[in-house]
């Protein structure tokens, strides 16, 4: 099911984007590359800011922009929710007026989300009466996505909302993006370079290199794809959903399960039966032929060998199977050698830490 | 003392200055948000254009105007098609040369401003619904604020004491084109220097209020 389909076209001296978007009516995208990569663009372009050629754009069934017919809707008749990068707030009101200007211009049929409901889910109700400039950074850019939500749009385009924001304001801001993705129905499009954000809040992953789209494809399997450099590197991880099954008190462990088995977790106060984001790097991934005992080592899954990569010259990445989730493992070549690991081999992944990811 | 002469140029100064600061507003604001937003290379010419009064001698400006304006000049031709008669000499003609002398002081501070405001909160605007009209009335507008003081009280005050331009196209009549600094120039000339001061101080005066309150109102550094 493909929601929003787009097809833009740029020629500039020094970059051009050439790119043909199928992405989900739900759930987070994300679109992800290098800066200069075209993903603001393609961003831009969506809201109607930025002029493409040959461009066509549809969103749920209704055409926004078509060229070839003479089809275009001004940026201002798109139902669209855009948080911009930088403070876009307005600084001549205060952050009530601020949420009020875009609702005011929305006729009172089309409005389906409620300030009060926005407010909450921000958590602004107490900044409703400053004015911007008084606000942190955090603020301002939750000011500006529970502005961009009050307009109820089709859709929420987001151009890295945290990338002007230091590591303990974006942690902030993060349970907020996450619980936006856990109670609207509104698709978000997101922008981003940052594979730590992409990982906790992606649903569905774009892959844009130099104005071309090289991959995509949902997140999880994105994440372990070995033709894609996401599955290299030392950032290299996998994704997995897993639900919470129980709390150790004593040990302050956090249990988990998903269709490959039991994880262990650094305790989280979450609710039993939750639904998390795990993240496993391949670097904390070693492999055995039989199961270790007498190990420090708390996660041991059964999993096959689905395929290896190359990847630094030393170093080789198995991607793994362990109950139809999909693992990375990062390992030495003399290992592979060692072990004799190939495709449809039977291993023991020995997973050194897990990430919830919030 | 003043007489009822002094009174009537100050009468018809500020009229002046009124009316032509109006206008000035009314017929800026477009041109100063042009400037501040194209990317035509008409910019630089206009840009200059608007600018000329800076540097120009009034006397030029208004001698151009004279000639313009007149009965065989084009524009001169055009207001007698109109049935509007001939400017020069009269107080439309002062407000049209008033208006071209005092342009860039009115221009310059807006263009400014608007260009300070720059392409994202309109944007955003945009994404909020709004249509241009509605993004330039509702945010451009009142982001501009403190320079629509500034233009104001420059045009208003540059007007109040121009004295070439007037002089070319006004000529110096008595109640009827005679402004103060006209009438500052008539007495020196009568050696009615006691005339002279009272109009003089009152100008230096007046000058420096508008300029205080203008400074204490907007004072500049404030925009983080």
């Amino acid at each position: 099911m493909s929601a929003i389909h787009a097809r833009f076209k740029v020629n500039y001296p020094g970059f051009s984007l050439d790119v043909d978007l199928d992405l989900p009516g739900r759930g987070v995208t994300a679109l992800f590359g290098e800066s200069g990569s075209g993903k603001t663009t393609c961003l831009r372009a969506i809201a109607g800011l930025e002029r493409t050629a040959n461009t066509y754009l549809s969103v749920n069934g209704a055409v926004w922009q078509d060229d070839a017919r003479g089809i275009l809707l001004p940026a201002y008749r798109r139902p669209v929710g855009y948080v911009f990068q930088e403070v876009s707030l307005f600084e001549h009101l205060n952050v009530r007026r601020n949420l009020d200007y875009g609702v005011k211009r929305v006729p009172a049929a089309e409005r389906r989300v409620s300030l009060a409901q926005v407010v909450d889910l921000l958590g602004i109700a107490h900044l409703l009466d400053r004015k911007p400039g008084t606000l942190s950074g955090g603020e301002c850019q939750r000011v500006s996505i529970a502005r961009a939500l009050a307009v109820s749009p089709a859709v929420l385009l987001m151009d890295e909302p945290l990338a002007a924001l230091d590591a303990k304001r974006k942690g902030e801001i993060i349970p907020y993006l996450e619980r936006l993705h856990d109670e609207l129905e509104i698709p978000v499009i997101y922008v981003s370079h940052s594979l730590e954000e992409v990982a906790r809040l992606a649903d569905f992953l774009v892959l844009l290199e130099e104005g071309r789209i090289v991959a995509s494809g949902q997140a999880v399997d994105m994440m372990t794809r070995l033709d894609q450099t996401l599955a290299h590197g030392d950032s290299a991880s996998a994704l997995i959903i897993a639900t919470v099954t129980s709390h150790d008190a004593g040990y302050h462990l956090t249990c988990v399960d998903f269709p490959g088995g039991a994880l262990m977790l650094p305790y989280h106060p979450l609710q039993i039966g939750q639904r998390v984001r795990v993240r496993i790097q391949a670097r904390d991934v070693s492999l055995t032929l039989e199961k270790q005992t007498g190990t420090s080592i708390l996660n041991i899954l059964p999993a096959t060998v689905l395929a290896l990569s190359d990847d630094s010259p030393g170093q080789v990445i198995v991607a793994l199977d362990a109950g139809g989730a999909r693992m990375l493992a990062r390992v030495t070549r003399k290992s592979v050698a060692a072990l004799e690991l190939i495709p449809g081999k039977a291993v023991y992944a020995q997973i050194k830490s897990v990430a919830i990811l919030g | 003392m003043t007489d009822e002469s002094d009174l009537a140029a100050i009468l018809l100064t500020l009229k002046l200055a009124t009316v032509t600061t109006v206008v000035l507003l009314l017929i800026a604001t477009p041109i100063a948000w042009w400037l501040a937003r194209t990317r035509s290379w008409l910019k630089a010419p206009v840009g200059a254009v608007v600018a000329l009064p800076i540097v120009l001698p009034p006397t030029v400006l208004g001698f151009y105007l004279l000639v313009t304006m007149g009965p065989h000049g084009t524009v001169g031709q055009f207001t007698q098609a109109m049935g509007i008669g001939l400017l020069p000499f009269t107080f439309a003609g002062l407000v049209v040369g008033s208006v071209l002398y005092s342009f860039p002081f009115v221009v310059q501070p807006l263009q400014n401003a608007f260009e300070a405001i720059g392409e994202r909160p309109l944007e955003a605007a945009a994404t909020l619904r709004a249509s241009p009209l509605d993004r330039f009335f509702s945010v451009a507008l009142p982001m501009a604020r403190p320079a629509y003081l500034t233009a104001t009280v420059l045009g208003f005050a540059h007007t109040m004491g121009e004295f070439g331009v007037v002089l070319m196209i006004g000529g110096n009549i008595p109640y009827k084109t005679r402004v103060i600094s006209v009438q500052i120039f008539d007495h020196v000339e009568a050696l009615e220097y006691a005339h002279a001061h009272w109009l003089a101080a009152g100008m230096l005066l007046f000058s420096f209020l508008v300029l205080l309150t203008m400074y204490t109102l907007n004072p500049t550094g404030r925009r983080r």
